[in-house]
C-alpha cells in the first residue's frame, strides 16, 4: 500500500477542511471559552458532523455507520488538530464507537452504536487515574455484587466525562496494580447512584472530567468483552485512540508551522523581513523536516492500525513519541518567533501551546511511549 | 492488485532460491560491499554468484529499462524487490556511483549513444564511476568551480584540480563538472563532462582522513584531452544535470541514517553493557537516547517511503531529497555516537583483531563526512528555507 492519502481520502480531508474551518475556525474556541460556555463545545456542530457522517466513520455500516478506517478518522482528527475544535469526535466517534464494535455484545452494538452515529450519544473513556497515564496501574476496584459488580475508585482526565451520556470504565476485577490480567471494561450510565462528576477545566479550553465512584452498582451485562480480560481490548483502543490523538497534533503542529512561516515573511526589523536572517531560516527549516517525517510516522501508524490492531503497538509508540517531541518544538517555536505577540491571549499561537501540552500527556507522553519501544524490543 | 501479489510472490521464491546463505548476513568488513570496475575482484564466491545471478536477471538496476540492462520493472515492482530483499537481509550485489549518480542524469540528459554506451557496462558492473565536483575552493559554494574547459576543434582540453573524489584511485571513468565559459555568471558557465581516468594527464592522490582510512582523492587534471560528444546535456547548462544529479545523491546519503544495521541498535548496547534485573539497559540514560533514535529512524524510514510514493503520484518536491539528506546524516551520526558509548573502552581500540582493525571507532569517525559530503548540513537546511519555505533573501 502506498503511503500516500488514496483519492477517496483526499476528499475526505478537503470536505472536512472546507466545514471545519469555515464552521468552526480558532475563534470558534475562543468564543467557549470567553463566554465560559457550559459544556465547552458545540452541539449544533456535532450535529453537522453526525449528518456529514464524521460520527459514524468507525461504526460499521450495519450500525449505521461508514465502516471506514484509522486513516479515515485520522484525517478529520488532522483538521480539529489545525482549528483546535473542541470536539467530541475523539471520545465517542473514535474511543467509544472502537471500543464497542471491537468488544461490545450484539445488544450492546444495536443499543450503542446507532445512537453514536447518529450523533444522539456522547461516550467517554475513563482510563486514567494517577497523575501519568498508566494504564496497567489502574486501581478502580470492581468486586463481584449480586448478579453484577460494584464498582469503587476515581478517574482522571476523561475527556468529555462532563457531558457523555454513556461511561466506559477501565476496572480492576482481579490481581493487583501492574498486572496485565484481571482488568475488565464496564459500560456505566452516568446517571447511576455513587457517579460523581466534576468538570475540569483545562488549560487549553478543551473539555475532561474528574469521576468519582463510590459503591456504583454496574449489571453483569453491562461488561464490556471479557472480565478480567479486558486489558487486549483496552490496549487495542488506546491505540486507536492514540492514532487519532497524533493526527490532531500533525494538524496543529503543521497549522502552527504555517502561522509561524507567514509571520517570518511579514515581521520586519533591521530593515529587513526577519525570515531573512539565517538562524531563524534554519530554525524554521528544521521544524519543517521534523514534521514531515512525524507526518510519515503518523500515517504509517493509522495504516498499520487498519492492516492489524494487535500488531500495532511499535508503530503507535514511534508515532505518539514523535508526534510529541514535534508539537513541543513546533509551537516552542511559533511563540518564540512570534517575539511578544506570540506572548499576548489576543494572537492565537498561545492556544496552540496549550492544546498541544494537552496531546502530550493524553495517552502517553514522549517518554511512555520510547519506555514501551524499548520493552517491546528487548532492551 | 492480484498482479502485484502474484509479482511479490515470484520475486520471494527467485530471492529465496537465489540469494545465497552468505549474502544475507549484516556485512562487516568494507570488502563486503562489490563496486564493480575494471579491476573489481570478488572477495568470496557468494559474492560472485550473487552478484551474476542478479545482474543476469537485470536486478542491479531492477527499475532501469531493460536495454540498458535494468530490469524494466516499475515503481511499484521495484519497491517490492527492494522489500523482499530487506525481509531476508539480502546485500546489494553492486553498488556503484554510477547506479546511484550517474545513471538518473544519464537517462534524463544523455543522448541515445550516450546511454547505450554508459548504461549497460553500469549495471553489468564493468565500469566504475567517480564524482569530479568539489575544488580545493568550491565546496558549498560548488558553483565557483574553476577547473576549465577549452575548446580545441572537436575536442575540449581539461586543466584543473578536484577534491574528495570518492574512489577515485579505483574508478575507470570520472563524471565531471567543468567551466566552459569564464565570462558567463558563475552557474551559467559550466558543463557536465564524461571521461576515462586512464587518458593522458589525470592523476589521483589519496587523503588520508582521522578514520586513518582513505576513501577520498585529490584528483589532477593535466591538459587532458576529451572529445565534446562527452558533454551531457547542453554546453554551458551543465549546472541542470549536476543539480538533478545531487538530488540522487542526497537521496542515496540520507540512506545511511535509515539503514537498520542487522540487530537493533538497543539489543547491540545490550550486548556490551549488560541488562538489569528487568532487562532493561544498564545506563538509564542511554536507553533513552537509544529508544529516541529507533523512534527517528523507523519514522524516516515511514518519510523515505513516503518521498518515493509522492514521487510516483507526482506529489513530490523535488528539494524535499535535501531535507531527507540533512535528517538522515545527521541521525547516522547519532547511531555512531551511540555505538561508540555503548562500545566503551572496547570501542577506542584501533588495531587489534578483536576489534577488526578498529572498524567501529573508524566507522565513527567516517560517519562526521555524512553531514559535509554531498552539500552540507547548512547547505541542506538553507536549501529547504529557500525552495520550499520560499523564506526572502534565502
Amino acid at each position: 500500500m502506498a503511503l500516500i492519502l488514496t483519492e477517496e481520502q483526499s476528499m475526505l480531508r478537503d470536505s472536512a477542511r472546507g466545514l471545519i474551518s469555515d464552521q468552526a475556525p480558532v475563534s470558534h474556541l475562543r468564543h467557549l471559552r470567553d463566554s465560559k460556555d457550559a459544556t465547552g463545545f458545540s452541539r449544533e456542530l456535532w450535529t453537522t458532523f453526525a449528518e456529514m457522517g464524521f460520527c459514524g466513520l468507525l461504526v460499521p455500516e450495519s450500525h449505521g455507520g461508514s465502516g471506514l478506517g484509522c486513516v479515515e478518522a485520522g484525517i478529520v482528527m488532522e483538521e480539529i488538530g489545525r482549528t483546535l475544535v473542541p470536539s467530541p469526535f475523539l471520545s465517542t466517534a473514535v474511543l467509544a464507537a472502537s471500543a464497542l464494535s471491537r468488544g461490545g455484545s450484539a445488544a450492546q452494538k444495536s443499543e450503542h452504536l446507532p445512537k453514536i452515529s447518529a450523533g444522539e450519544l456522547l461516550a467517554a473513556l475513563a482510563v486514567d487515574e494517577g497523575t501519568k497515564h498508566r494504564p496497567l496501574q489502574t486501581k478502580l476496584q470492581a468486586v463481584r455484587s449480586g448478579n453484577g459488580f460494584r464498582l469503587n475508585g476515581s478517574k482522571a482526565f476523561v475527556v468529555d466525562g462532563h457531558v457523555a451520556g454513556l461511561l466506559i470504565v477501565a476496572a480492576r476485577t482481579a490481581g493487583s496494580a501492574g498486572d496485565r490480567d484481571g482488568l475488565t471494561l464496564f459500560l456505566v450510565d452516568p446517571k447511576t447512584k455513587g457517579v460523581a462528576t466534576e468538570r475540569t477545566v483545562m488549560v487549553d479550553s478543551h473539555n475532561a472530567a474528574r469521576i468519582d465512584f463510590g459503591n456504583v452498582e454496574v449489571n453483569a451485562d453491562h461488561v464490556l468483552g471479557e472480565v478480567d480480560q479486558g486489558y487486549a481490548l483496552l490496549e487495542g483502543v488506546l491505540n486507536i485512540g492514540r492514532g487519532a490523538v497524533v493526527s490532531e497534533m500533525v494538524g496543529l503542529s503543521e497549522e502552527v508551522f504555517g502561522r509561524t512561516v507567514s509571520y517570518l515573511k511579514e515581521r520586519k526589523q533591521f530593515g529587513k523581513a526577519i525570515g531573512e536572517f539565517q538562524a531563524l531560516q534554519h530554525r524554521a527549516a528544521q521544524l519543517y523536516i521534523d514534521i514531515e517525517i512525524t507526518r510519515s510516522a503518523v500515517l504509517k501508524a493509522l495504516q498499520t492500525l487498519d492492516g492489524d490492531v494487535a500488531n500495532a503497538s511499535a508503530a503507535v509508540a514511534v508515532a505518539k513519541a514523535r508526534a510529541g517531541a514535534t508539537a513541543t518544538r513546533a509551537v516552542q517555536e511559533g511563540v518564540q518567533m512570534h517575539g511578544g505577540m506570540g506572548m499576548t491571549d489576543q494572537f492565537d499561537i498561545g492556544f496552540f501551546m496549550k492544546r498541544a501540552r494537552v496531546c502530550e500527556e493524553l495517552f502517553g507522553d514522549a517518554n511512555f511511549h520510547a519506555d514501551q519501544l524499548a520493552r517491546m524490543r528487548s532492551y | 492488485m492480484a498482479d502485484l501479489e502474484k509479482f511479490r510472490n515470484e520475486t520471494r521464491a527467485w530471492l529465496e532460491a537465489n540469494c545465497p546463505a552468505e549474502m544475507r548476513k549484516p556485512m562487516t568488513a568494507e570488502d563486503d560491499t562489490f563496486w564493480g570496475g575494471r579491476n573489481a575482484k570478488f572477495s568470496s564466491e557468494p559474492q560472485r554468484v550473487w552478484f551474476e545471478r542478479m545482474r543476469d536477471k537485470g536486478w542491479t538496476v531492477p527499475h532501469w529499462p531493460k536495454e540498458y540492462g535494468g530490469g524494466g520493472l516499475d515503481g511499484e515492482e521495484a519497491k517490492i524487490v527492494r522489500q523482499e530483499m530487506a525481509a531476508i537481509g539480502a546485500r546489494q550485489p553492486l553498488t556503484s556511483f554510477g547506479i546511484s549518480m550517474l545513471g538518473p542524469a544519464l537517462l534524463k540528459y544523455g543522448t541515445e549513444a550516450q546511454k547505450s554506451e554508459h548504461l549497460p557496462k553500469i549495471t553489468a558492473g564493468l565500469i566504475r564511476w567517480c564524482q569530479g565536483y568539489s575544488e580545493p575552493n568550491a565546496g558549498s559554494d560548488l558553483a565557483s568551480l574553476q577547473t576549465r574547459a577549452e575548446s580545441d576543434g572537436g575536442d575540449f582540453i581539461i586543466n584543473g584540480q578536484k577534491i574528495w573524489t570518492s574512489y577515485a584511485n579505483y574508478a575507470d571513468w570520472i563524471f565531471c563538472l567543468v567551466r566552459t565559459d569564464s565570462t558567463a555568471k558563475k552557474h551559467d558557465g559550466i558543463s557536465f563532462i564524461l571521461f576515462d581516468m586512464t587518458s593522458k594527464g589525470v592523476s589521483t592522490k589519496p587523503i588520508l582522513l582521522i578514520s586513518g582510512r582513505s576513501p577520498f582523492c585529490e584528483t589532477f587534471f593535466d591538459n587532458v584531452r576529451v572529445p565534446k560528444s562527452h558533454v551531457v546535456g547542453t554546453v554551458n547548462r551543465g549546472w541542470d544535470v549536476a543539480k538533478y544529479l545531487l538530488q540522487h545523491e542526497r537521496a542515496m546519503i540520507s540512506g545511511m541514517g535509515e539503514r537498520g544495521v542487522g540487530r537493533p541498535l538497543g539489543q547491540v548496547a545490550a550486548d556490551s553493557i549488560g541488562a538489569d534485573e528487568q532487562g532493561r539497559l544498564e545506563d538509564p540514560i542511554l536507553r533513552g537516547q537509544v529508544a529516541a533514535f529507533e523512534i527517528d529512524e523507523a519514522a524516516l524510514a515511514a518519510a523515505a517511503e513516503r518521498m518515493v510514493d509522492l514521487a510516483k503520484a507526482g506529489q513530490g518536491h523535488p528539494a524535499f531529497s535535501s531535507a531527507m539528506k540533512y535528517y538522515g546524516t545527521e541521525l547516522n551520526k547519532r547511531r555512531y555516537e551511540i555505538l561508540m558509548s555503548a562500545g566503551g573502552i572496547d570501542a577506542l581500540e584501533w588495531e587489534s583483531d578483536r576489534s577488526r582493525g578498529g572498524a567501529r571507532p573508524r566507522a565513527w569517525l567516517r560517519t562526521k563526512a555524512n553531514s559535509i559530503e554531498g552539500g552540507t548540513s547548512e547547505v541542506m537546511l538553507g536549501i529547504v528555507a529557500k525552495r520550499i519555505l520560499d523564506l526572502p533573501g534565502a
